[in-house]
C-alpha cells in the first residue's frame, strides 16, 4: 500500500520555498518521496522525529532481508504484489539443504557436496539451491559447534541456524557470525533473553509463533529494540494452514499496509511431510505462496531439479518475455554440411527448438533472430520477423561462413515469408519451409540432413 | 496497530456444472472463493477435481516409467479406461489422438464407436478430446457426440475456428463442452461470448491451454489465476465458468520427465499442484504415481 504524496507533504515544513531539496515546492519533493524518485535527508530542516516517522511511511511494505555474506548473500523480502499477474515477484526463496547434527560424518560431507556441486544450466541462466540450514537437536551442543564450525570452514553459503536452546543458538551464531546467519527460532518464551545476546551480534533473526496474530507482538517487541532484520514462522502445523498464514500474512502487509506483518516467511516443508516426493510439492506449494526460505530435509538431482525450475517459473518477470541472445548457436558439434534452421530468441521458443533438435541428435546450427522475445508467430504479426529482417540478420550472423550449403529452415508456421526472406538472401539461399511445431522436427530433420550430407 | 485478520468476501460465483449422468456424474465448480482459501468468506461445494488420460492408440513416446502402470492394458483403450479406475479418478479422459491428420488420420466412425464403447464400460465421466485439428476435430467430435446421444461427456476442445460446429452437435446431443483457446484472457472471452449466443454457459468448461513445469507453466498459471480472479472477484460472467487443466500430455513431452521416473512424477505434479493453485477445477494427468501424490500432498500432516 503505497503512501500518498498529499500525506508526506503534511510532515514537510512547507512555510518557505526554500528549494534547498532541489525541488521548487515541498509538494514537488513528497511526491518524489512517494515515488520512490527521492530521500528523506535532502530536507534539512526536518526534526528526528519527524524523519523516523517518514522513513518508516517511506519504507517498503515488506523489508528486505539478507541472509548470508559476499557473493553469496541471498536478499528476501521487499515484494510488492500478492499475485504475480498484478506486476511481478521479485526476490526467489531462498531452496535450503537441512543437516541435523544427529547425521554421521557422511551424512554431513554428503549434504555439503550437494550445496556445492548441484546446478543445472536451464536457458541462459544457471540454477542451484542457496543457503544449509543446520539443526540442534543431538542434545550435546559440542557436536553442534562441531558441525557450525566444520560448515562454515568447507562452504561460503549463507546458513540458517534452528536451535531451541538459546545458549547453543547464540554460541553457533558467533562462530558464523561473520556470513549473516539467520538464528531461528525466537518465541514468546525466549524473546526477553534474547533481545540483548541479538543485539551484542545482530544478525536476522527468526520468529516462530502459535499463529499470525501471535507474531505481531513479537515482531512489534524486537523494531521497538531496533531489530528489523526479521523473518516469520506462523508456526503451521498442516499444508492447508500453511497456506492461509501465508495468505493473511502477505495480505496483511501489501493490503492493510500493516507493518509488523512485513517481514518475508520461512517455511519447513522437512516438518511437515514425511517422504521426500511430498516434501518437495510441498515445497511447490510454498513457491506458489510466497515463502522466501523454504527448508529441505534433503533432496538429488532429480528431486532438486523441479522445484529450481518451478522457483525459476514463478519469479519471472511477466512483464518480460524471457529472452536469449540474437546469434546462431550450434547443437551437438555441425560442420559444413549440417542443417541450419532459424527462429526466433523467446526463451521457451529456442528451447523448444534446441531441445527438439537435440533429441534427433543430429548436429544442427540453429539462427536465433532478435523478436524482442516474442514467439514465431505473434513475431511475424508484430513485424518483428518479416522476411527481410530475418534476411538481414541470417547475412550478417556468419552463418554463411560455417556451411557450405545454402538451404535454411524456417518455421511452418511462417511459410509466407519464403519469398521476401530468399528475395532479402539474394536468392542464393534456398528457403525449407519446416514444421510446424516443434514436435515435428523429430521427423523432419534426419531426414534433411541426409539429403544435405548425400549433396556435400 | 491491532492485528485484524483480512478475510475477504467476494461476489461472483464460478457455474456449478455437472458432467456425465446419474451415478456416473460430476459436479465441478460453484465456488465463491479463490483456491483452498477455506478461510475466507465462502465456500468451495466441489473440491478440484482429477482425471486420468489414455490415448485411442499405443503411445508412440512414452517412457518406460510412464507405461508401466497400464504394461497389459496400453494396447486396449478399453481395458487401459478401465484400469485407471484402480487409482480413484473422479474421470477418465480419452486423447483421440490416432483421428490426427499428421498421425493416423484415423476415420471419425471410428473414434466414436471407440468413445461410446470407453464411455460405457467404465463407472466415471469420460472427458473426450480431438485431435486439436480444427477441420478433422469438426468432422469427428460432431460424430462422438451424436454416437454417445445424451451421455454428458465433456467434449473439446471447441475452438474459435470450429465451435459452430463442434458446439451445436456437443449441445443437441446433451453433453458439456471445452471451450479452449491459447493463452490469452481476451482470445477466450471472445471465444465464450461467441459460443454462448447459442450454447448455455452452465455448459462451459475453459481450457486456457496449460504448459507445463519449465516450459511456459508461468504462462497457465497466471492466467488460470486472472480468469478465476476476474470471475470470483469482478463478477465477468464469461470467466465465471469452471477452468480445466489437461496438463499430463505437456508434462511428459519434457525431457527431464522422460529421463527418469522420480524427477517425471514431480514434473507432472508440480505443474498439477501450481495449475491448482491458480484455479483449475478438473485436472487431467497421465500417470497415476503423480495424481495420487498431488492429491495427498493437500493432505500432508
Amino acid at each position: 500500500m503505497p503512501v500518498a504524496g498529499s500525506e508526506i507533504v503534511k510532515m514537510l515544513p512547507g512555510k518557505k520555498p526554500c528549494k534547498d531539496c532541489g525541488y521548487p515546492t515541498c509538494f514537488a519533493f513528497a511526491m518524489k518521496l512517494a515515488s520512490g524518485g527521492a530521500t528523506v535527508d535532502k530536507c534539512p530542516y526536518l526534526s528526528d522525529e519527524v524523519k523516523a516517522k517518514l522513513l518508516d511511511l517511506l519504507a517498503p511494505p515488506i523489508r528486505l532481508v539478507t541472509i548470508g555474506s559476499g557473493d553469496n548473500a541471498v536478499k528476501i523480502g521487499n515484494e510488492e504484489v500478492i499475485y504475480r499477474h498484478e506486476k511481478t515477484f521479485v526476490h526467489s526463496p531462498a531452496i535450503t539443504l537441512l543437516i541435523s547434527d544427529k547425521e554421521d560424518d557422511a551424512g554431513v560431507e554428503g549434504k555439503i557436496q550437494k550445496i556445492k556441486e548441484l546446478e543445472f544450466p536451464w536457458v541462459g541462466v544457471n540454477l542451484k539451491p542457496d543457503l544449509l540450514a543446520l539443526h540442534f537437536e543431538s542434545g550435546d551442543k559440542d557436536r553442534f559447534m562441531a558441525l557450525v564450525k566444520k560448515v562454515h570452514e568447507a562452504t561460503d553459503v549463507g546458513l540458517v541456524l534452528i536451535s531451541e536452546d538459546m545458549d547453543a543458538l547464540f554460541a553457533a551464531r558467533d562462530i558464523c557470525a561473520d556470513r549473516q546467519p539467520l538464528v531461528y527460532p525466537i518465541t514468546k518464551e525466549s524473546i526477553e533473553a534474547a533481545i540483548p545476546r541479538i543485539k551484542a551480534n545482530p544478525t536476522p533473526v527468526g520468529l516462530r509463533a502459535e499463529g499470525v496474530d501471535a507474531l505481531v507482538p513479537l515482531t512489534t517487541r524486537l523494531k521497538d529494540e531496533g531489530i528489523e532484520d526479521l523473518v516469520l514462522d506462523p508456526g503451521s502445523k498442516h499444508l492447508l494452514d500453511a497456506i492461509r498464514d501465508q495468505t493473511f500474512i502477505r495480505r496483511a502487509a501489501l493490503k492493510q499496509g500493516f507493518r509488523p506483518l512485513g517481514y518475508p516467511t520461512i517455511a519447513f516443508p522437512c516438518f511437515l511431510a514425511k517422504d521426500s516426493l511430498k516434501e518437495m510439492m510441498a515445497g511447490s506449494v510454498f513457491i506458489n505462496k510466497w515463502a522466501s526460505v523454504i527448508v529441505f530435509s534433503d533432496f538429488d538431482g532429480h528431486s532438486l531439479l523441479p522445484i529450481l525450475v518451478q522457483r525459476l517459473n514463478i519469479y519471472t518477470d511477466p512483464r518480460f518475455p524471457m529472452a536469449v541472445e540474437e546469434k546462431y548457436y550450434e547443437v551437438g558439434a555441425p560442420d559444413e554440411s549440417s542443417p541450419v534452421l532459424v527462429t526466433t530468441n523467446w526463451a521457451l521458443t529456442y528451447f523448444l527448438v534446441s531441445s527438439a533438435v537435440e533429441a534427433t541428435k543430429v548436429p544442427a546450427y540453429i539462427c536465433v533472430k532478435d523478436a524482442e522475445g516474442l514467439g514465431v508467430l505473434t513475431a511475424w504479426a508484430a513485424g518483428k520477423f518479416s522476411g527481410d529482417m530475418v534476411g538481414t540478420f541470417v547475412k550478417k550472423s556468419g552463418i554463411e561462413d560455417r556451411v557450405k550449403h545454402r538451404k535454411i529452415i524456417i518455421p511452418g508456421k511462417v511459410a509466407r515469408i519464403k519469398g521476401e526472406l530468399e528475395d532479402a538472401l539474394n536468392l542464393e539461399w534456398e528457403v525449407i519451409i519446416g514444421p510446424r511445431e516443434t514436435t515435428g522436427i523429430a521427423a523432419f530433420l534426419p531426414a534433411h540432413a541426409k539429403e544435405l550430407k548425400g549433396k556435400s | 496497530m491491532e492485528y485484524k485478520a483480512p478475510v475477504e468476501a467476494y461476489a461472483g460465483v464460478v457455474r456449478e456444472v455437472t458432467i456425465g449422468t446419474g451415478r456416473k456424474s460430476l459436479k465441478i465448480g460453484g465456488e465463491n472463493i479463490l483456491p483452498l482459501h477455506f478461510f475466507d468468506e465462502g465456500s468451495n461445494p466441489n473440491p478440484a477435481r482429477f482425471a486420468l488420460e489414455i490415448i485411442d492408440m499405443q503411445p508412440p513416446d512414452w517412457p518406460k516409467h510412464a507405461v508401466e502402470p497400464f504394461q497389459d492394458v496400453i494396447s486396449d483403450p478399453v481395458k487401459w479406461a478401465r484400469r485407471c479406475q484402480d487409482f480413484t479418478v473422479d474421470a477418465v479422459s480419452i486423447y483421440l489422438m490416432s483421428t490426427d491428420p499428421a498421425v493416423k488420420d484415423a476415420p471419425a466412425d471410428k473414434a466414436a464407436a471407440l468413445t461410446r464403447e470407453i464411455a460405457e464400460g467404465i463407472d466415471v465421466p469420460l472427458i473426450v478430446y480431438g485431435s486439436g485439428d480444427e477441420v478433422k476435430d469438426a468432422e469427428v467430435l460432431p460424430r462422438v457426440a451424436e454416437v454417445c446421444e445424451g451421455m454428458n461427456l465433456l467434449i473439446g476442445p471447441v475452438l474459435k475456428e470450429n465451435y459452430e460446429a463442434v458446439g451445436k452437435a456437443i449441445m443437441d446431443h446433451g453433453h458439456t463442452a471445452i471451450a479452449q483457446s491459447p493463452l490469452d484472457i481476451n482470445l477466450l472471452k471472445e471465444l465464450n461470448v461467441k459460443l454462448g449466443k447459442f450454447f448455455p454457459p452452465e455448459r462451459i468448461v475453459i481450457d486456457p491451454l496449460s504448459s507445463a513445469l519449465g516450459y511456459g507453466m508461468e504462462y497457465s498459471f497466471s492466467l488460470i489465476e486472472r480468469v478465476k480472479q476476474i470471475g470470483i472477484i469482478t463478477k465477468d460472467s464469461m470467466t465465471m465458468m469452471p477452468i480445466i487443466a489437461n496438463l499430463g500430455g505437456e508434462c511428459w513431452k519434457a525431457k527431464q520427465a522422460k529421463e527418469n521416473k522420480e524427477q517425471g512424477l514431480l514434473w507432472e505434479g508440480m505443474t498439477a499442484l501450481s495449475l491448482l493453485l491458480a484455479g483449475a477445477n478438473l485436472l487431467v494427468l497421465r500417470h497415476p504415481e503423480s495424481l495420487s501424490l498431488t492429491k495427498e500432498t493437500l493432505e500432508v500432516k
